[in-house]
């Protein structure tokens, strides 16, 4: 079983780019369960058709001690399981206690055991690291590699050298590995080029560079995955392809963040090369 | 009876301090030492009472076992605690009420079988792992309802723990909410345990939450001439009934204690008093100040422990209020009660005289205290505070030169202006002048040091190693501090007073106290237990061995 999370700024098109790589996998028949780990439980909503799924935590604090795996999963497109961990709402509570709360619940469930014959585990966790609970995915080997969705926008770029320093940190102690960065394209200028050397000099690559096309829009609308809603579309191949790259991916490092000076330099070097 | 040490007897003589500092400070890495080289300080007593500088109400540092508490504690625990119609609801995991369930032993007396009394009791919302991450406002607003439901209290205040701040639970809010439906007073304390340097934090939020919503309540003046408040006695072990009855002979008018055997009533009202009287500095001066710049009332420091102190508090009280027939009155009640606690005193000064105590404890019994052990003719070669200030220990003239550190400016100062219609100055300037050429100073506290011997030993926040370390370098008689000391320091065969809690005695206030302190010391300086803490057979092995290699 492969433990695979994706982070990325907020907005940045994380649920949407996990969500069609994911109904890439499931197409190739593979064992997929995806953990939603954002407070607001819309990381399966393109999977499960809407937004149906009860969360870990709502079915914890309605159920008490007495939660079956069967209450908190939901099979989505191609038999995806889907699993969304919830919080609450905003400026309330701690949304990190409760990713660590459901994480471990998941565990204690058996969601992970041998005799589920999953694939692949993927976590889509909100916007940067902001604290100790949303970097649960990859502390203690929860999740092994982590792909960064990144845009050539200077803003998703700066979080996603940060996200490396977070993977840095815990490397060492969880085992965890950057496998690549995906860019998801806002049609910045000299877009591939500028991701393809901030991953050089991040020590990775950039795995797949997914164009920007309005049927992603048309398919989210219709709360579809693009493999689902239009499976013959060129966009639906590309997703097909990131998900073939991801699975065939042998590159797994120890970012080298850089620093705050260096990555405006590479900002200025290509931004201004346009 | 011997007034002075034994100076042919090795066994009695201390080291100089000099050569105990270096001890202390030895095992130390270098930055350690030289942090706590600043905070171990030998004293000395110059012309006009000016004593060498101490580092104090500085961070712990990591690694050292601190004597202190937290900011919780420090609110809820010291401040607020021994009010007894308070509701006082701790918003955290359980533990957080559990284990401030009023250990101190503070006392109280309902006024007849229908007052309150909730000191018994111990309030917590039970924090469960849903509350910290969906927030906990849903259920301490529920735990007020339900306080309110079964006790109808005049008023509940709230207290937040650690992860209350932590996950931002606005209990402000909640408290405005349900004062606005219940109609009683609520209102709520952020003295999560994290903030500050020490449990001295709590004491200053705990200061500024009673000032803004209860003081000032009530402007009805009931009577009496000489109207009193009592700050910063907190009756453990009953020392406020003490005072309180001294009050009472001496025909004085207490409106207000904060907070020993207290009401909110009497917190409400205490604005109408003609006199703040500070015991504990520490942790009340915050009140006095804001009581005097926003009412007009003057404080002064007293100190009810020692029965000299006690007499010469009294004195001064009346030299205050200036009023023949009240100075008689005091005059009477000191020779009444002096006679018996000569006799006492007399007694154990025999058996006492020379002897050494320590003390580690508080923000101002280290000092208080000292006055006592004088008394029985009993020595303080080394004191010091947990979480006082350097105002503590060298006086308030030294306010001036204290450096505001960050840790101090995160504890909210409130901006206090007089009332437009309720400041009245209690005293002219003439009569204020005129008193304070005699023996009556306002708005001051001379400190621990100045009262201390040259050559004593003054140690801020002490170590548990430090501890240990003194107990081996001076070999003192007695030692005072808290229950954390406490088996440590036994079980190295010192007798160990408890002054947070006086262990199960009490009241050490006022005259009737002294002869209670009196007595109890004696019994544990003089106790034959604790030569036999060697089993005899250590002492006089009958049959001994030696390793082979020796």
């Amino acid at each position: 079983m492969r433990k695979i999370a994706i982070y990325g700024k907020g907005g940045i098109g994380k649920s949407t780019t996990t969500q069609n790589t994911v109904a890439g996998l499931a197409e190739m028949g593979r064992k997929v369960m995806v953990v939603g780990c954002d407070p607001k439980a819309d990381s399966t909503r393109l999977l499960l058709g809407g937004l149906a799924q009860r969360s870990v935590l709502d079915t914890l604090r309605e159920e008490g001690e007495d939660v079956d795996l069967e209450d908190i999963r939901r099979l989505g497109f191609a038999s995806t399981i889907c699993v969304e961990s919830g919080g609450p709402e905003p400026g309330v509570g701690c949304a990190g206690r409760g990713i660590i709360t459901s994480i471990n619940l998941l565990e204690q469930l058996g969601a992970y055991a041998s005799t589920e014959n999953l694939d692949y585990v993927f976590y889509d966790v909100l916007g940067d690291v902001v604290c100790g609970g949303f970097a649960m995915p990859i502390r203690e080997g929860k999740a092994q590699e982590i792909y960064i969705v990144v845009s050539g926008e200077m803003m998703a770029m700066y979080a996603a050298n940060n996200i490396c320093k977070g993977i840095v940190k815990f490397a060492e102690a969880g085992g965890v590995r950057l496998g690549g960065l995906i860019c998801n394209s806002r049609k910045v200028d000299n877009e591939r080029e500028m991701i393809e050397a901030l991953a050089a000099r991040l020590g990775t690559q950039m795995i797949h560079f997914v164009p920007r096309d309005n049927i992603v829009q048309r398919a989210e609308i219709n709360r579809k995955t693009v493999i689902d809603y239009d499976p013959s579309h060129s966009q639906a191949d590309e997703y097909r392809t990131l998900a073939r790259k991801i699975e065939a991916n042998e590159m797994f490092v120890i970012p080298k963040p850089l620093s705050t000076d260096d990555l405006e330099k590479l900002l200025i070097e290509y931004g201004l090369a346009g | 009876m011997s007034e002075v040490l034994d100076t042919n007897n090795p066994e009695t003589l201390t080291p100089p301090p000099e050569v105990v500092k270096e001890e202390l400070l030895a095992k130390y890495p270098t930055k350690v030492a030289r942090k706590r080289a600043k905070q171990i300080v030998i004293n000395e007593v110059g012309p006009d009472c000016t004593v060498p500088e101490i580092m104090a109400n500085v961070r712990t540092i990591p690694g050292i076992i601190t004597q202190r508490g937290c900011t919780y504690a420090g609110c809820k625990g010291v401040v607020l605690g021994p009010t007894r119609d308070i509701v006082n609801i701790t918003h955290g995991p359980i533990g957080c009420g559990f284990y401030s369930w009023l250990t101190r032993r503070n006392q109280t007396r309902p006024a007849g079988p229908d007052d309150f009394n909730f000191m018994t009791y111990c309030f917590s919302t039970d924090m469960q792992e849903e509350q910290i991450i969906f927030g906990g406002e849903k259920k301490l607003r529920q735990a007020i309802q339900e306080a309110y439901d079964l006790f109808k209290p005049k008023a509940i205040a709230v207290f937040a723990t650690c992860p209350v701040g932590l996950i931002g639970d606005d209990i402000h809010a909640v408290c405005r909410e349900m004062k606005e439906k219940l109609g009683i007073n609520i209102f709520a304390f952020s003295c999560e345990g994290y903030k500050g340097v020490s449990q001295s934090a709590g004491h200053h939020i705990a200061n500024n939450g009673i000032f803004t919503h209860v003081v000032g309540l009530d402007d009805s003046v009931n009577g009496g001439r000489f109207r009193i408040n009592l700050l910063g006695e907190y009756n453990i072990g009953g020392d406020a009934f003490e005072i309180e009855r001294l009050f009472e002979e001496c025909g004085l008018n207490l409106v207000a204690t904060f907070s020993g055997n207290s009401t909110i009533d009497q917190f409400a009202n205490s604005h109408t008093a003609d006199l703040n009287l500070i015991m504990c500095h520490r942790s009340i001066n915050y009140v006095a100040e804001m009581m005097e710049t926003k009412f007009g009332i003057p404080w002064i420091k007293v100190n009810f422990i020692g029965a000299e102190a006690t007499a010469k508090s009294l004195r001064k009280i009346a030299a205050y209020f200036d009023d023949p027939e009240l100075s008689a009155r005091v005059e009477e009640v000191i020779a009444r009660e002096m006679p018996a606690v000569e006799a006492v005193r007399a007694e154990v000064h025999e058996r006492c005289a020379g002897k050494k105590a320590m003390l580690f404890v508080g923000g101002s019994r280290a000092h208080h205290y000292q006055e006592l052990f004088r008394e029985m003719g009993m020595e303080t070669i080394a004191a010091g505070y947990e979480f006082a200030h350097r105002d503590d220990y060298e006086g308030r003239r030294v306010l001036p030169n204290i450096k505001v550190d960050a840790d101090s400016r995160n504890i909210e100062e409130l901006h206090v202006e007089p009332d437009p219609q309720r400041f009245t100055p209690r005293i002219t300037p003439e009569d204020l002048a005129r008193l304070a050429m005699g023996d009556l100073t306002f708005k001051d506290y001379e400190g621990m040091m100045p009262t201390m011997a040259n050559g004593s030993l003054v140690v801020d926040d002490i170590s548990q190693y430090e501890t240990e370390k003194l107990i081996e370098l001076y070999r003192p008689d007695i030692i005072c501090a808290g229950i954390k000391e406490k088996y440590v320091i036994q079980k190295s065969g010192v007798p160990m007073k408890q002054l947070h809690s006086y262990d199960y005695s009490g009241p050490y206030a006022g005259f009737q106290g002294a002869i209670n302190f009196y007595q109890e010391i004696d019994r544990m300086v003089n106790s034959k237990v604790w030569k036999f803490l060697k089993a005899p057979w250590q002492e006089h092995p009958e049959l001994t061995a030696h390793y082979v290699w020796e």
